[in-house]
């Protein structure tokens, strides 16, 4: 589903997209940056948010930051058939934050089952993707865990202005 | 990685109240201090220390590019110690990359190099990866997502 957006709402992303201003009226400083009324900017944040156009509004902590040292791709080779069911599975565990189905790039890739894992130690992520292979039982032929050992780049998402 | 910056009670719960649901109403940080029994000076003083030591990375709207007739696709390649320095150069200059990251796992995994590109339309993520192969001379894999099954920041703060 993609949904145009006009271009208020275009403005209003860009306003946003570095965060919302720390001020007790956080909405009606938006409204005078862009030259429109407190109640415009409010409809239009709930707008996008019905349609998902905005996930939620609030805090990303740093994973780091917040006790959450190791963090492991689980990557696993489930039967397609068998997938919806068990994605919707794994992604309920508390631990796991991120759960999709991509596609297998064989013959050098053959998982097609993507869990983010989070713990505070390595040995931790490794117990959690221990229980998710449990979950998965003999319906898993195969799966890895990839560590990240390096940040290379991390700006987030942004559009142009 | 540098030592993270201490944090309090009140920090840890602002944290795991303000994963998401952030009032939209005149007054939201008054609110949202109500909630933590704190009052709106204080919270938006604990928020911009919170930011400015990067224990929070962003406060504000999460917006979901797919949705805005964008796109958002993790992509992967297979690059050698002695190359690395000059692939990475080569993928962390494009603006469209938002995040990239080593990872390795104990298996050896066949791509150790993995990143995220972001673009205003489809078609901006295929010249993307062009333009990584073409600079590189390497394959660039991608790993659209076919389905969500969840995604949401649910880690209580341990620290």
């Amino acid at each position: 589903m993609s949904l145009r957006l006009d271009d208020i709402d275009r403005r209003l992303v860009l306003a946003t997209q570095d965060g919302l201003p720390l001020v007790p009226r956080p909405y009606h400083e938006l409204a005078t940056q862009l030259g429109i009324a407190p109640a415009e900017v409010m409809e239009r944040l709930l707008r996008m948010l019905a349609r998902g156009v905005i996930r939620r509004i609030g805090a990303v902590p740093n994973h780091y930051a917040i006790g959450y040292t190791a963090n492991g791709m689980s990557v696993w080779d489930v039967p397609d058939e068998a997938i919806d069911e068990l994605g919707v599975r794994v992604g309920a565990l508390d631990f796991v934050t991120h759960c999709y189905h991509r596609p297998r790039r064989l013959p050098q890739w053959p998982y097609n089952l993507f869990a983010m894992v989070h713990g505070s130690s390595r040995d931790e992520v490794l117990d959690k993707v221990v229980a998710i292979a449990r979950l998965l039982g003999p319906l898993c032929r195969a799966h890895d865990v990839l560590f990240s050992t390096e940040i290379l780049k991390k700006t987030g998402l942004r559009i142009g202005g | 990685m540098r030592e993270p910056a201490p944090i309090d009670a009140v920090d840890r719960a602002l944290i795991d109240r303000l994963q998401g649901g952030f009032p939209i109403c005149e007054r939201p940080y008054a609110e949202v201090a109500g909630w933590l029994g704190i009052d709106e000076a204080e919270l938006l003083e604990r928020l911009g220390r919170l930011l400015a030591t990067r224990v929070l990375t962003r406060f504000g709207p999460m917006f979901q590019v797919e949705r805005m007739g964008g796109a958002f696709v993790l992509a992967a390649m297979a690059v050698a110690d002695a190359d690395w320095q000059r692939v990475r150069a080569v993928v962390d200059a494009l603006p469209e990359v938002a995040h990239n990251y080593r990872r390795e796992s104990d298996r050896n995994s066949a791509f150790n190099m993995w990143f995220v590109l972001a673009t205003e339309s489809e078609a901006g993520i295929a010249a993307a990866i062009r333009r990584i192969e073409e600079g590189s001379g390497l394959p660039v894999f991608a790993f659209p997502k076919l389905r969500e099954y969840f995604v949401e920041m649910k880690l209580a703060v341990r620290t």
